[in-house]
Formats: structure tokens, sequence, C-alpha cells
């Protein structure tokens, strides 16, 4: 098990790389504006952390972002090749915008 | 001749590289991309919810609602009746707590939370969850062998004290009212929220400590 962290830790270190909030976000944006369901977002995710589990992920922080990662990308109404096109574009995108402007599709 | 320096080349495109997301990172970035997009989701709807649980909401919100079910006995009847009923008074309702249930610690119960699924959790009086809480472990071993789990806490209970377990569901969530120490009778519901600590109303510490935390 994880090690009981410092519960008096001040706020604002909650979410150690950007995309772990933005992941949990994008799932409460979507229950939010009634486009999923509560209960299937949980065992969505239940089942992607019971998948990773199963594979031998550790027991981190990382595959828990990684399954709720996994679990957007399958309640989300986009197919993979939709998801793995856009993914690229927006690699490309980084690779061509110097460094410190803003990064556009 | 040209000649070719292989590590300034290989420092060339690791710099040229390090600005490019991680794969997760630029997987999160399609979603979202593509949720807006369609008009799914607000961009705004996203980047608000990151602000309120990176840096505004946490668990003193559930120690202010457990400080004045502390002092007042018709809103702690409110509290136990209807939990998501009475944060309200607060304004600290959210879609994860519209049912939310509270559950008292006395001399011979402890209550222990825990989503065995997934990581349910009421976030608008607590904010974000620990990382324990999400952890394979914890949400196998809470249920299994809750007593062991809680001296991995620094909490080891008497035989006499039972351990209810409540499993939180996307439907019904949970949040645990400590026992009012000795010593604070008279005080205010500000110095009483002071001292209540976010793992106390998980149920992982039992005892609270006169210093605010």
């Amino acid at each position: 098990m994880n090690a009981p962290d410092d519960p008096l830790a001040p706020l604002g270190h909650d979410f150690k790389e950007p995309w772990h909030a933005q992941v949990l976000a994008g799932a409460q944006a979507l229950i939010r504006a009634g486009h999923l369901d509560p209960t299937t977002w949980a065992e969505t995710l239940g089942a992607a952390l019971r998948e990773a589990e199963a594979a031998g992920a550790p027991d981190t922080e990382e595959t828990y972002y990684l399954a709720a990662l996994s679990a957007l990308e399958q309640v989300a109404p986009f197919g993979a090749e939709t998801l793995t096109a856009r993914k690229t574009a927006w690699a490309e995108a980084y690779r061509r915008t110097p460094h410190g402007k803003p990064v556009v599709l | 001749m040209p000649s070719f320096d292989t590590k300034k080349i290989g420092e060339i495109h690791r710099e040229l590289h390090s600005h490019l997301p991680s794969d997760p990172a630029l997987r999160v970035k399609a979603l979202e991309s593509l949720l807006v997009e369609k008009g799914l989701v607000a961009q705004e709807s996203i980047d608000n919810w990151i602000e309120m649980y990176a840096e505004r909401i946490g668990p003193k919100r559930g120690a202010q609602v457990i400080a004045r079910a502390w002092c007042d006995p018709d809103y702690y009847a409110r509290l136990m009746e209807d939990a998501g009923q009475a944060i309200k008074d607060f304004g600290y309702e959210g879609h994860a707590t519209e049912h939310l249930k509270a559950v008292q610690n006395t001399a011979f119960v402890h209550n222990l939370v825990v989503c065995t699924l997934c990581s349910c959790y009421p976030f608008s009086v607590l904010g974000m969850s620990p990382i324990w809480y999400r952890s394979a472990a914890y949400r196998a071993r809470a249920v299994k062998e809750p007593r062991a789990v809680l001296a991995e806490f620094g909490v080891t209970l008497p035989e006499a004290v039972k351990v209810r377990v409540w499993d939180s569901t996307a439907e019904l969530r949970y949040l645990v009212v400590p026992e009012r120490p000795r010593g604070t009778e008279g005080w205010s519901e500000a110095q009483l929220a002071a001292i209540i600590t976010r793992d106390s109303m998980i149920g992982t510490q039992r005892d609270l400590s006169l210093e605010p935390a």
C-alpha cells in the first residue's frame, strides 16, 4: 500500500502532472454536462484499475491515472482511430512550434 | 569533410523533443480537444474544475461541517439524517455528494471509508482524495483486514471497538464524524474546525489532537 501521506500538507500539490488533473476534470465535466452517468464512470474506471492490477502494473499514482485515462478514452464517444489521429496531430504541432510559442493544431 | 558528432546530434534531438509532452499527456490533450470541439464539454468547465480541486476545495470544508455538528445539536441531527442536504447550509453540495451519509464514531464503533471499486469520494467536502485512498492495496485491504490497515495509519483499536467499513459508490458516499475530543468544551466552530483532519473524516485517524491541524 502507498504509505500514508501527510494529511496536513497544504493544498495545491494534489496533482503531480497537469494531465492527471485534466483526465479527472474531463470525466467530471462529462458527468456534469449529462453525457456520462456517474455509475458508468465508476464501473469503467474500476474495470481499468482491475485490468492494470491483473497486468502487474505497480500500485502507484501513475498507474491510477493511466487507468483513469484509459477509462475516459472508453467512455468518450470517439473511436480509437480518431483519438490516435488527434494525438498524432498534437505531437506534430508540438514538434513544429518553437519553444515558448502557443501550440495550436 | 563534414563530421558528425553523435553526442551533439543526440543532444539536439533530445532538446527538440524535450518540449513534446509525454504520451499520456498527448492522449489527454487529444481527448480534451475533441470533447470541446464536439461541444460535449466546455473548456471553462474543465479549467474551473482543475482550479477548484488543485487550489480551493479541500478537507477544511468537511471540518467546518463536523465542527458545526459538534456545536449545534439540531444541525447534527440534520447531518445524520441527510448529510447531502445538511452540507447545503455551507453551499458545499456537488454532484458527487448529492447522496452523502454521515457515520458517527463512538466509544465502541470506529468507521472507515473506502471505495473498493475505484475511487468514489465526497470530493465537494474533502477535496481530492489522497493517493493511498485510490491504491489497489487500500481498496482491497480496508475491507478484508481493516484493523491491520488502521494500524499502519497508527490507529490501534481495542477489541471492544467495532470497525464498520463503508464501501462508497457513485450513488452514495460517506463522511466520518469523529468523536469530539475532551478538553474542547466552549471552543468556537472555527477553533474546532482547525483540529479536524482529512484522515479523521475518512476514518484512517481516530483521535484528534488539540493542536490545530
